[in-house]
């Protein structure tokens, strides 16, 4: 019978082959689904993942990756800050939608006015949206011990209600004939968010999460707040021993993953979505949990993950249209993308013994 | 045929016999070839410093895990529990040392969990009360477990097993929680039971109380069965030096002049932050700088709070907490570093360090301050490196190199580099608790030698501990933590144990059911 | 009677059957809970027995058959997390929030080509000379079986939870996992069979979703209910009946809510912060009783009570404030966070009743 047997130090090996391994399995797995389903399973495998970046349509597909990427990067290290201190934001789809509002409204007050300083201000009023929304399960968790779970799942479902009521009422483009829908910001130059390099699919979301991602590898690996976050989600009362305040560390991480969605949101809203609608939000606030334990909670490999994310999408989407695979195939691959991650992980801390005996 | 000898010369029918018992683990040998026999009615002692196999010789009695080769027999039969259940069938039960209570239930509830076919609520609170009554040992059955003494708690464990009516009760260290007065009325009950034929199994290090408990011993050294002896034969260094295998040196302390005061606390109280802890009620004494003052008590009676209030982990007013002059009451962990106190707690794993960090991180958790480990904001990680290699040169820490993580350490091993990395920082007062706690003979010899010579060079010491010969082998003062109250420190020469005893609070309030008993 | 446009009898029957859901995954969470385990896949395990249950119960026209489906779809998924938590011991809210993703995607996979269909419907179980009596007919005699099912389950857990073995035993498992195994209990065998206990009732849950509350099949048909369950069980300090009293509180507001979008009337704001304010009284006096402490949540008390103050003052002038329609389908996760802070408010550690071990891994060692 095989045991489980806890390894003196964590594997060095298994830390950075667990992501493939996951993977692996999951294109495996998934294959077998897609069979079930009637399709080709390496048919559907080479175009989700081959295709896009080195089929026939790769010079726009490989745009695409970066514009899906770079929300996925900037929400995935915000989140991984926090569960790192074992603070687990999980609304950052609702951070996400508020930082957008909050951007866009700063955008649409000043409409049509021309200047160098729109934008920025907009970037700021994004990020601050964010925060904003990630401070209520912040405070009340360090006020009133309330589970910070719970909060922020709770506060997407309201942010939705706001966005619903945005785009319908508040921010309804005035000249939109009565569509719901806000102004699109790519007829408002001083708020949009253009492509940088035409083709390259790269906008200030794209230069926001690398630039992010490094900053938040330096923290995490040089500074002493790094250390902090590590220890505390580690072994909470050695925390306390060093010296940690819990209170602060719940509102800086909180506070960091918060603004970090509220960008994101922000940058999509002017960008590729251009603007704000119903149903702008297409649940990136939840493949990034996926995307910061796919990159193992390290910045570096969260920028990989979140370009392995994102050719899922674009694969998929692909899939969709030339196989007729149902888009929901694509988040059952996800979610179980995850479940391997997760189970592939135990060989980090343990390894498998053939028993003696019985027991 | 079979039959253990008395010291009473008679010869008892043997109960349990080992023979054999091997069980290794990845890297060690727990148990190597053991054998031994217990008597019916016998106390029989199990001897051997921490590491020794000990507890895992009696996890395989008890049935919660199996022997990789070797035999057992029960009154002549074949005896290989699968299950815990199956030995308490058997007629086998064990007190444990830690981790058998459950604090958020009630006592009644406590014992119906250790039993296999328990009786209605109702008339099993009869029963507890009976069985307590009949042993002396007061219990009141509705009572929440976290809410109990560390005595109390231990006498849910033994009616749990009483009730079931043992022929071998097993008891890990049971007096480690206990004043001595308590040792006395436990010692009172255990013969009582040996008398009535209830074998036991009493797993000690402890030499004086084996002296006077036990029938016969089996020590056990690394693993192996060293010797076999009648206690009462043999002196206590005797004993001691098979047990370890070596000659013992006893620290040597310089002599200091006591300077003025380093650490002042005034009239410090604090609710715990634990579930079910101890809150602390106004705490006052001073060290002098040179001194080591040591603060007894039996567990649970406020030293992991005095621990975190002096640590800065539990802040108060400014001018409870004082080093030297500066008041630092309200200050933090980090603030009170840079006063000069640092500060060890028990708990190794998830407390004094992270066990899933490597050394030199854990180096950094504390030293961070002093030595000057941070600039900016950023780590200095290869001067805190140096640190770490630093400790484990200095304290014979024995560990493949500074990067592996203190999981991977021995308890003793990490416990060396843990005391290393606060008596190495050169602070002007040093609060430890337990340093010893779970560690070896020699290590612990060699903790305590660095423990005094810190305060040879001038630093005030503040050892909390709950072995009484460790703190009356490196203090100079004397107190004594009960139920969250310090009495005032006192000159260690000169005490006697009497004394320490009715300082420790006696037998908590079980003298009267002894007298009636 | 009518109050607003809305009859309180209907009211209350209306709420009774909306509160199944939550109820049947509050109820099977707890348990899950009692024994150390935090599943965050509640949501997944839900829309799983929707599903389920939909599925099963259009191929084989029962509605019943249809509920044992939805149960042992939403076990099969709880499989997966203990699986993955008690035997790969993985971080159990990373693991939790998988199950729903991973629920949510296979639900919206698998319920293609059901939408439009009409399931097999689940009618009232006693004779309708009953449910015709004025109002306790409604109340009391008006509903279908699971109705009457999910009360009897919530005194079926109470009585297991308090005074059976099985509930001592998943007890110890949660406050101590060492303990317990030093006793010889299996841990993780014991937890797995809570988990799996879990899931079918949030399974079935989920079906009555799908089968009796919409009923048709919708992508995304539970709609965070799942969520609210895990709030609940917080809100009743893992005791059953008070997952009953906190379902019943939130079918209330959701029906309340629905009642009041669809006739768009003016709905009275000040309701919401009376409401809270009772509660938070209620539960003073409480721990007054009890002899708790309550100090934090005298300021929650102090903060309710001059937002009402101020909104008395407002109303004197003989003013309703006019709630937007629109909003108004948000008021129950609001509500669930208000009530959420209200019960941890000033509870730190286990004084909540929080089991200790909640949401920790074991993994026996020597």
């Amino acid at each position: 019978m095989l045991r489980l047997e806890k390894r003196p130090s964590p594997s060095r090996f298994w830390l950075y082959a667990t992501p493939p391994v996951a993977v692996l399995l999951t294109m495996v797995v998934g294959g077998i689904l897609f069979a079930t389903m009637g399709k080709n399973p390496f048919e559907v495998i080479r175009t989700i993942f081959w295709d896009p970046v080195f089929g026939e349509f790769a010079f726009y597909l490989r745009g695409q990756l970066l514009v899906k990427a770079g929300p996925l990067i900037l929400i995935a290290i915000g989140l991984a800050l926090g569960f790192r201190a074992g603070i687990w934001n999980i609304g950052a789809e609702g951070q996400y939608i508020m930082g957008a509002i909050f951007g866009a409204s700063v955008g649409l007050a000043v409409f049509p006015t021309e200047s160098r300083l729109i934008f920025p201000v907009m970037v700021v009023a994004g990020a601050f949206g964010g925060w904003v929304w990630a401070m209520i399960p912040a405070i009340l968790k360090t006020r009133f011990n309330t589970n910070e779970i719970l909060v922020s799942l709770m506060l997407v479902y309201v942010a939705e209600t706001i966005l619903a009521k945005a785009s319908t009422g508040f921010l309804k483009n005035p000249e939109g004939m009565g569509f719901p829908g806000s102004r699109n910001f790519s007829s408002y130059p001083a708020a949009a968010n253009p492509e940088l390099i035409a083709g390259s699919g790269l906008h200030w979301g794209g230069v926001a999460a690398l630039v992010t991602g490094v900053l938040a590898y330096i923290l995490l690996t040089r500074h002493q707040a790094g250390f902090q976050i590590k220890l505390a989600g580690q072994a909470p009362r050695a925390a306390r021993f060093h010296g940690v305040s819990p209170t602060r560390l719940v509102v800086m991480c909180m506070g960091i993953s918060g603004a970090l969605a509220g960008l994101a949101g922000l940058f999509e809203v002017t960008g590729p979505a251009g603007q704000i609608s119903i149903d702008f939000n297409t649940g990136y606030g939840f493949t990034a949990i996926i995307v910061a334990f796919l990159g193992r909670l390290n910045p570096l490999g969260i920028v990989l993950a979140g370009f392995l994310m994102a050719l899922t999408y674009v694969g998929g989407e692909m899939a969709s249209t030339n196989l007729g695979l149902p888009d929901a195939a694509i988040q059952v691959f996800q979610g179980m993308l995850l479940f391997f991650l997760l189970a592939v992980d135990v060989l980090t801390n343990y390894r498998f013994r053939l028993a003696v005996g019985a027991h | 045929m079979t039959g253990t000898e008395t010291h009473g010369g008679g010869v008892r029918p043997e109960l349990l016999r080992i023979e054999g018992i091997t069980k290794a683990y990845p890297g060690v040998v727990a148990n190597s070839d053991v054998s031994f026999a217990i008597g019916e009615g016998e106390i029989h002692a199990l001897l051997g410093e921490n590491g020794a196999g000990k507890s895992t010789m009696v996890k395989m009695i008890y049935g919660l895990i199996r022997p990789d080769s070797g035999q057992m027999t029960l009154r002549g039969a074949a005896y290989q529990p699968g299950k815990p259940a199956e030995a308490r069938r058997l007629g086998v039960a064990m007190v444990f040392q830690h981790f058998s209570l459950f604090e958020a239930l009630n006592v009644a509830e406590n014992v119906a969990l250790g039993m296999e076919n328990p009786p209605q609520m109702r008339e099993l609170s009869a029963r507890i009360r009976a069985v307590s009554e009949e042993y002396g040992l007061p219990l009141d059955p509705s009572r929440m477990v976290g809410d109990l003494s560390a005595g109390e708690r231990q006498r849910v464990e033994i009616i749990r097993c009483l009730l079931q009516d043992p022929k071998l009760l097993i008891m890990d260290e049971p007096t480690s929680v206990l004043t001595p007065q308590e040792v006395e009325i436990l010692f009172k009950t255990l013969r009582q039971l040996s008398s009535e034929g209830t074998a036991i199994l009493y797993i000690s290090h402890k030499l004086e109380e084996i002296r006077s408990l036990c029938d016969a011993a089996t020590i056990l050294r690394r693993g192996k069965v060293v010797a076999t002896c009648t206690p009462r034969e043999r002196t206590a260094r005797e004993m001691a030096e098979l047990m370890v295998g070596a000659t013992l040196k006893t620290p040597e302390r310089r002599v200091a002049e006591k300077g003025e005061v380093a650490l002042g606390v005034s009239d410090l109280s604090a609710a715990s932050p634990i579930p079910f802890g101890t809150s602390l009620k106004g705490i006052s004494f001073t060290v002098a700088k040179g001194e080591v003052l040591g603060i007894a008590g039996v567990a649970g009676n406020g030293q992991d709070e005095l621990l975190l209030a002096l640590s800065g982990e539990l802040k108060a007013a400014p001018d409870k907490v004082r080093v030297a002059s500066h008041a630092v009451g309200d200050l933090g962990p980090v603030e009170r570093r840079k006063a000069g106190l640092v500060a060890a707690p028990e708990d190794r794993y998830g407390h004094a360090a992270a066990p899933d960090m490597s050394l030199v991180e854990n180096a950094f958790l504390t030293a961070g301050v002093r030595k000057g480990l941070v600039r900016n904001g950023f780590v200095d990680w290869a001067e805190t490196r140096r640190f770490a290699e630093e400790i484990i040169a200095a304290y014979d820490v024995r560990t493949p190199g500074p990067d592996v993580a203190a999981r991977a350490l021995s308890g003793g091993n990490l416990q060396k580099f843990l005391m290393g990395r606060e008596l190495m920082q050169g602070a002007s007062v040093i609060v430890i608790n337990q340093p010893t706690w779970g560690v070896d003979a020699a290590a612990a010899a060699s903790i305590r030698q660095s423990i005094l010579d810190r305060a040879g060079e001038g630093a005030a010491v503040v050892v909390i501990s709950q072995d009484l010969d460790e703190l009356l082998e490196v203090s100079d003062s004397f107190a004594v933590l009960n139920e969250g109250r310090l009495t005032k420190p006192r000159p260690t020469e000169g005490l006697t144990m009497d004394q320490i005893g009715l300082m420790m609070g006696g037998a908590h309030g079980m003298e009267v059911a002894h007298h009636v008993g | 009677m009518d109050f607003g446009g809305i009859n309180p009898i209907i009211l209350i029957a209306t709420l009774m059957a909306s509160a199944v859901p939550i109820l049947l995954a509050a109820l099977g969470e707890t348990v899950v809970e009692r024994s150390g385990v935090l599943n965050l896949g509640v949501e997944g395990m839900m829309i799983i027995g929707a599903l389920g249950g939909f599925v099963v119960a259009v191929a084989t026209g029962s509605p019943f058959l249809g509920f044992v489906g939805g149960a042992v779809a939403g076990a099969a998924l709880s499989l997966i997390f203990a699986l993955l938590t008690q035997v790969f011991l993985a971080n159990q809210v990373a693991t939790g929030l998988a199950l729903t993703l991973f629920g949510l995607g296979v639900s919206s996979l698998g319920g293609q080509g059901y939408n439009g269909i009409k399931p097999p419907r689940t009618g009232p179980l006693l004779p309708d000379a009953l449910a015709d009596l004025p109002v306790v007919g409604p109340i009391l005699f008006g509903h279908d079986w699971v109705v009457y099912f999910s009360i009897a389950m919530t005194a079926v857990l109470w009585w297991v939870l308090k005074a059976s073995r099985v509930g001592l035993i998943i007890r110890a498992v949660g406050e101590s996992h060492e303990a317990a195994h030093a006793l010889g209990y299996k841990v993780n065998r014991i937890r797995l069979m809570c988990i799996a206990f879990g899931g079918a009732m949030a399974g079935m849950g989920g079906a009555y979703v799908s089968l009796a509350r919409v009923p048709q099949w919708v992508d995304g048909i539970t709609n965070g209910q799942g969520w609210i369950a895990l709030a609940i069980v917080v809100f009743a300090s893992w005791r059953p009946w008070r997952v009953m009293i906190g379902a019943y509180l939130f079918g209330g507001i959701t029906v309340l809510q629905l009642n009041l979008q669809a006739a768009g009337s003016q709905f009275p704001v000040w309701l919401l912060p009376t409401l809270a304010l009772l509660a938070l009284a209620g539960d003073i006096i409480l721990r007054e009783i009890n002899g708790k402490n309550y100090s934090d949540l005298r300021k929650v008390f102090y903060f309710f009570a001059t937002v009402n103050a101020l909104q008395l003052l407002y109303l004197s002038w003989g003013k309703w404030i006019p709630m937007p329609v629109d909003y108004l389908s948000m008021s129950p996760y609001l509500i669930t966070i208000l009530v959420l802070v209200i019960m941890s408010a000033g509870r730190r550690g286990t004084a909540n009743g929080a089991p200790a071990s909640l949401g920790q891994n074991f993994h026996a060692s020597r």
